[in-house]
C-alpha cells in the first residue's frame, strides 16, 4: 500500500515537472523566436513575462467551448484526449538519472513507438470528426506523413538496438558509457541525423508542420477546435517534443552520463542534453521554411528509408567484425 | 520502478489531467452561443455542401505500402535484441529477409506507389 502511494506521489512529481517544462517551453519559444526576429516577445505579464504561460492558461480555460453543427461528437470530444494521452505517457520511460525512471519496463523503447504510432488516430479522428474540409485535409496529411517517417524512425532506432542489446532506456544509456565520448552519436551518426528528422516530423514541427500549414490550411486538424480542446492538442505537441528529445538525448546522446558527475545535481547533464535539443527545434522553427508535401514524402520514403536500412546493415557489420 | 504499472498509472494520470481541464473549461468557459457560431469555419461563408469531400487514392496506397514496412520492421525487432546470441546465422537470415523487402520496396517506387505530384 506504501509502495502504491510512493508510486502515486512520483507519478504526480513527474507529471508537474512535465507541465512545467511544457509551459516554459511555449514562452521559450516565443522569446526566443522574438528575439531571432529582433522582437521583444512577451513582456507584460510579471518579471520579464515570466507568467505568460499561466495567463494563456487561464484565458484558455474561460474561453467559450463550441461543438459546432454536423461534428461526430463523441469523437470530437475524445480526439484531444487520445492526442494528448498518447503524446505524453512515453514520458514515463525515459530515465532522468540512473535511478530514477518512473517505469523501468525491458520494451521501453516499443511501447514509445507505438504510443507515437497511435497519435495519428488523435489526428486523424479529429480531422475527421469536425465536419470541416480543412479539418479532413489536415488530418489525412498528417497521417500520412505521421506514417511514413514512423518507419524511418523505427528503423534508425533499431541499430541503436543491435548497439545495446535490448529495450531498456536505461539499459541503453548504460551501454553507452564505456564509448569515447559515452554516446552513441558518433558509432550512429546517420542513424542519429535520419532520428533527428523523422522526430521533427512526427511532432508536425516547422519544416514539416503541412498538418498545420496555416497559411493554407488555417490550423489544419484543430481548426473546429476552441477553448481548452484546443489547448490539450497544443500541449500534445509540446508534450511530444519533450519525449522525442528525450528519446534523442537517451538513445544517441548518453541520457545522463556525463563528462564528470556534478554532486546535488544528478539530473544536470540530461537536462541541458534536452534543453540543447528543444532550442533546437525552436530554432528550426524560426530559420527554415515550411517543404511542400511531396518533396516530404519523396524524403521520409526515399531518402531516409533506404538510409536508415544501410545504416542498419553497416551497424551489423561492424558488430559482428569487432 | 519496475514493470509496466508505473507507466500505466501515468497514463491514467494524464487522461484524468486532460478531462479535469476540459471539465473545468466548460464550467468556466463563456456560453454566448448563436447561430453563426456553431457553423463549420470556411473563411467566413456559408459552408459549400458536404465537407466529407473525396480524397486522394495516394492516401490509401501509402498507408497499404506502410502496413508492409511497418510489419516487417517489427520483425526486425526481436533478430535486434537477440543479436549477440544469433550472431552471424541471425544476420545471414535478416539479410535475406531484408533483400526480399528491397524487392518489394524497388516493385512498389517502379510502380509509382511513393510518386505524389
Amino acid at each position: 500500500m506504501s509502495e502504491l502511494i510512493c508510486l502515486l506521489i512520483c507519478s504526480v512529481i513527474l507529471l508537474v515537472i512535465a507541465l512545467l517544462h511544457v509551459a516554459y517551453l511555449t514562452y521559450a519559444e516565443r522569446k526566443i523566436i522574438a528575439r531571432m526576429q529582433q522582437r521583444l516577445g512577451p513582456n507584460r505579464v510579471g518579471p520579464r513575462g515570466l507568467l505568460q504561460p499561466f495567463a494563456d492558461m487561464l484565458k484558455l480555460l474561460t474561453k467559450e467551448p463550441i461543438i459546432p453543427y454536423g461534428v461526430d461528437k463523441n469523437i470530437f470530444v475524445l480526439a484531444p484526449l487520445i492526442s494528448l494521452v498518447c503524446a505524453g505517457s512515453g514520458l514515463a520511460f525515459i530515465p532522468l538519472w540512473s535511478n530514477f525512471v518512473l517505469s523501468n519496463a525491458n520494451v521501453g523503447l516499443l511501447f514509445i513507438l507505438a504510443l507515437s504510432s497511435l497519435s495519428a488516430y488523435g489526428i486523424i479522428l479529429a480531422g475527421w470528426s469536425s465536419n470541416s474540409r480543412y479539418a479532413l485535409l489536415g488530418g489525412l496529411r498528417s497521417a500520412a506523413q505521421v506514417i511514413s517517417y514512423e518507419i524511418a524512425m523505427g528503423l534508425s532506432l533499431l541499430s541503436v538496438v543491435v548497439m545495446a542489446g535490448s529495450f531498456n532506456l536505461g539499459d541503453i544509456v548504460r551501454a553507452q558509457a564505456n564509448l569515447p565520448w559515452k554516446a552513441f552519436l558518433f558509432p550512429q551518426i546517420i542513424g542519429f541525423v535520419v532520428f533527428l528528422i523523422s522526430a521533427v516530423a512526427e511532432c508536425n514541427r516547422v519544416p514539416f508542420d503541412l498538418p498545420e500549414a496555416e497559411s493554407e490550411l488555417v490550423a489544419g486538424y484543430f481548426v473546429e477546435y476552441s477553448g481548452m480542446r484546443f489547448a490539450l492538442f497544443y500541449l500534445a505537441e509540446y508534450f511530444a517534443m519533450l519525449v522525442m528529445s528525450g528519446l534523442a538525448v537517451t538513445c544517441f546522446l548518453g541520457g545522463w552520463l556525463g563528462p564528470f558527475s556534478i554532486p546535488g545535481l544528478p539530473f544536470f547533464w540530461f537536462l541541458l542534453k534536452l534543453y540543447a535539443f528543444l532550442f533546437f527545434y525552436i530554432w528550426l522553427r524560426a530559420t527554415l521554411p515550411r517543404y511542400r508535401y511531396d518533396q516530404l514524402m519523396d524524403l521520409g520514403w526515399k531518402l531516409l528509408i533506404p538510409l536508415a536500412i544501410l545504416n542498419l546493415f553497416l551497424t551489423a557489420i561492424i558488430k559482428l567484425l569487432v | 520502478m519496475k514493470g509496466l504499472f508505473p507507466f500505466f498509472l501515468f497514463f491514467f494520470l494524464l487522461l484524468v489531467l486532460g478531462i479535469v481541464l476540459i471539465l473545468l473549461n466548460d464550467f468556466l468557459g463563456l456560453k454566448r452561443h448563436s447561430k453563426e457560431k456553431l457553423i463549420a469555419y470556411e473563411c467566413g461563408l456559408d459552408p459549400s455542401g458536404d465537407a466529407k469531400i473525396p480524397f486522394r487514392i495516394r492516401y490509401y496506397l501509402i498507408a497499404l505500402v506502410f502496413l508492409v514496412f511497418d510489419v516487417e520492421v517489427v520483425f526486425l525487432y526481436p533478430w535486434a535484441v537477440a543479436f549477440d546470441e544469433l550472431s552471424w546465422f541471425g544476420f545471414v537470415e535478416v539479410t535475406v529477409f531484408i533483400i526480399v523487402l528491397l524487392v518489394a520496396y524497388i516493385y512498389a517506387w517502379k510502380e509509382g506507389a511513393l510518386k505524389w505530384e
